[in-house]
């Protein structure tokens, strides 16, 4: 297990030197979206749309976070269980999508599209949403307002602490 | 003699239970993670079980939610037959889960239509479950429930010839199947007996019972014993990635069944493992 501390926008070669297991802490922007808001998304991308941010070289964070008290940027804002986003996945990653910060499992045809577009998909713990949220210095919802906490948000992280799942190598955690 | 009890009462207790069960775990639950976090002889397990404690301490000392998913709000509540509400008892339970999320910053997790699927922006409605029972107290049970682990549970409709392997069986397939994607380390609710519902209510009822105590059955805290040392040596560790600490606790409940069937429910939970419970 080796541990990097990577800037966002993700480098090519920052994908390329992290592999499955190892611990990496994130700094720079990432853009929340969840069930309904990859829906919407792709809706949009069928009709010829334009998404509510530059997917080319993105990273999201698969993120319904809970409200902000007085004084705070964010709620809780842990990660939700990745592979209800795998059926819209390949698509994003083929338009340009570098990273994604979840739970749990992906398909083989994400695994695949994350080794053919060479991506990164990381893991952050699940449940430790309070924690987390300590290192989201700034958010700002830009999109699909009306979701409630499934609206798109532009964030800036600080050294959030993620594990990389599947490398762009085509190795796995699980 | 019939006791009267407000409405008012039981929105104001559930309004505050929400908010409670949301930032900190019951005594149990907080000392097994500590524990493990201890004893984790896996590296990464180690890191994330840490991660937890001080997840823990955060909600606590800040008032931000254990999880962000806080959860559809399961409500048991067992009702004294000689008690009277002055309204609806519905409305009660929903206006307090509204108000709790509400002035507890939780989020609002609830869909008005499965298929539709539009907010319903207040949490509301309550998954309510009651029973009538002698007396004239109200007991409440309000337990959170987040869904990365909830999509992970299980109803095993099982033949009688299965018997006890096939429960266990039952319980360590759906475990294995649960993996990373259930927020491991995971505590465990089983049901068994009863029909396709009851088993599967019984098993939710299982998690909001202490982990450190076993069943009083000791045909059943056998089996909840040695599930908990078979599916810690699973490997699957916090998190998914490896380790011995992938289940807290394994709590079984059980009913009289149908000469023909043995249904098994497995209710999986994360970590956080919500309850509280009040009497009024």
């Amino acid at each position: 297990m080796a541990e990097f501390h990577i800037g966002l926008p993700l480098k090519e070669s920052d994908i390329e030197a992290v592999h499955a297991g190892d611990y990496v802490y994130l700094t720079g922007t990432v853009y929340s979206a969840r069930d309904a808001a990859h829906k919407r998304m792709t809706e949009a991308l069928e009709k010829g749309e334009k998404l509510p941010f530059d997917i080319n070289g993105s990273v999201i964070y698969y993120l319904g976070p809970s409200p902000a008290r007085p004084g705070q940027v964010i709620g809780s804002a842990g990660p939700t269980t990745s592979s209800r986003m795998d059926k819209y996945t390949p698509a994003l990653l083929d338009l340009g999508l570098k990273g994604m910060i979840g739970k749990g499992r992906r398909s083989e045809e994400v695994k695949d599209a994350i080794k053919r577009d060479k991506a990164v998909y990381f893991a952050a713990v699940g449940g430790a949403g309070a924690l987390l949220s300590k290192c989201i210095i700034k958010s700002e919802v830009i999109a699909y307002e009306d979701l409630g906490t499934e609206a798109v948000r532009k964030m800036e992280v600080k050294e959030l602490p993620v594990i990389v799942v599947t490398d762009c190598h085509g190795n796995s955690v699980y | 003699m019939i006791r009267e009890v407000s409405c008012s009462l039981i929105s104001k207790a559930i309004e505050e239970m929400c908010i409670e069960a949301n930032l900190s775990l019951t005594d149990d639950v907080r000392e097994k993670i500590v524990l493990a976090a201890d004893t984790e002889t896996g590296v990464i397990a180690k890191k994330i079980l840490g991660q937890l404690v001080e997840n823990m301490e955060i909600a606590k000392n800040e008032a931000i939610p254990i999880c962000q998913d806080t959860g559809m709000a399961v409500v048991f509540m067992e009702i004294g037959q000689d008690v009277h509400l002055d309204g609806s008892l519905t409305d009660a339970v929903n206006e307090g889960v509204r108000n709790g999320y509400e002035h507890g910053y939780l989020r609002k997790s609830v869909v008005e239509d499965p298929l539709i699927r539009v907010n319903t922006k207040d949490n509301t409605p309550a998954i309510l479950h009651v029973s009538l029972v002698p007396g004239d107290k109200i007991k409440i049970t309000v337990a959170p429930k987040g869904f990365g682990s909830e999509n992970m549970s299980r109803v095993y409709m099982l033949k009688p010839a299965d018997g006890e392997e096939g429960v266990k069986n039952a319980i360590l397939d759906a475990v294995k199947q649960a993996g990373p994607n259930a927020c491991p380390p995971m505590t465990v609710g089983v049901g068994i007996g009863g029909d396709f519902e009851m088993c599967a209510i019984l098993a939710k009822k299982a998690l909001t019972r202490d982990i450190s105590k076993r069943s009083e059955k000791p045909h059943i805290a056998r089996i909840e014993e040695e599930m908990l040392e078979k599916l810690n040596k699973t490997g699957i560790g916090p998190g998914g990635f490896g380790g011995d600490t992938t289940v807290l606790g394994v709590n079984i409940e059980t009913y009289p069944t149908h000469i023909a069937g043995l249904p098994v429910a497995v209710n999986i939970c994360c970590h956080v493992n919500r309850h509280v419970t009040r009497v009024l």
